[in-house]
């Protein structure tokens, strides 16, 4: 497991790599809100790339992030999900959240 | 149902083992030659059951979690993860999508998978003494029989 931040102006990458459940989320989270309060971006992308595998714990991270953007006003992106990373995303809802951009 | 394979196992309820769970559970399912999508429905929903036991049944003390696998004529894929933790006071209630107990950073979607990603899901619970969860998954076949 691991995340990669990239900031590049109003827009904060988090490229995650490994497997999102329960055991990894803790620390994935608490990367992404480091880089999120320290450059304050109006754009959070969470890049699912190399991801290979999510649990709704995923979700969990995806809604916890979702939240703390919109509270100044942020946007949301989520790139790279595999089929099946987008079929537990679609599950929950995620796109009424999120921009979910990828061909599914 | 004739039974033509059958594993059991367990696991101490530690979070680090969820990976370990659901890719034991994957690999005796790949007797059955399932699809990417199917084995990625499999360990998503034992994830999500391991989760719940780990995060709900014992929150106090870690346990032990009980997994046990059947391939089953017809290509069925049969699995019980079961514990032996305070239980669930309303199973039907727990079952609804978005109901959790805990706070943080929980979805409340653990059964709501398990239900999307099998084709059935059996709780039975008691208070003080735990909880097993069954579920059941046909495969397609793709090869004629491979069980």
């Amino acid at each position: 497991m691991s995340v990669e931040i990239r900031s590049s102006g109003q827009t904060v990458t988090a490229y995650l790599s490994g497997e999102l459940d329960h055991h990894t989320a803790r620390e994935m989270r608490e990367a992404i809100d480091g880089a999120v309060e320290l450059n304050m971006p109006s754009t959070l992308v969470l890049n699912f790339k190399n991801i290979s595998f999510m649990d709704s714990s995923g979700i969990g991270l995806v809604m916890g992030r979702y939240r703390n953007i919109s509270k100044t006003g942020g946007e949301l992106h989520i790139t790279g999900a595999s089929p099946q990373i987008y079929k537990v995303m679609k599950l929950a809802g995620l796109e009424r959240l999120a921009k979910l951009e990828g061909n599914y | 149902m004739q039974v033509n394979n059958k594993f059991t196992m367990n696991v101490l309820a530690k979070s680090a083992n969820e990976s370990f769970a659901r890719a034991c559970v994957a690999a005796f399912a790949s007797q059955l030659d399932p699809t990417l999508e199917e084995i990625g429905d499999i360990k998503t929903a034992v994830s999500e059951a391991v989760t719940n036991c780990i995060v709900h049944a014992y929150k106090e003390k870690i346990g032990k979690i009980y997994i046990s696998g059947e391939l089953c004529e017809g290509n069925i894929l049969r699995i019980k993860i079961r514990d032996t933790g305070c239980g669930i006071e309303n199973v039907e209630k727990a079952m609804e999508p978005l109901y959790t107990t805990v706070g943080g950073e929980r979805a409340g979607l653990g059964f709501a998978v398990m239900q999307s990603f099998m084709d059935t899901v059996k709780v039975r619970s008691k208070i003080g003494k735990g909880t097993s969860i069954v579920m059941v998954k046909k495969i397609s076949p793709r090869y004629g029989v491979n069980a």
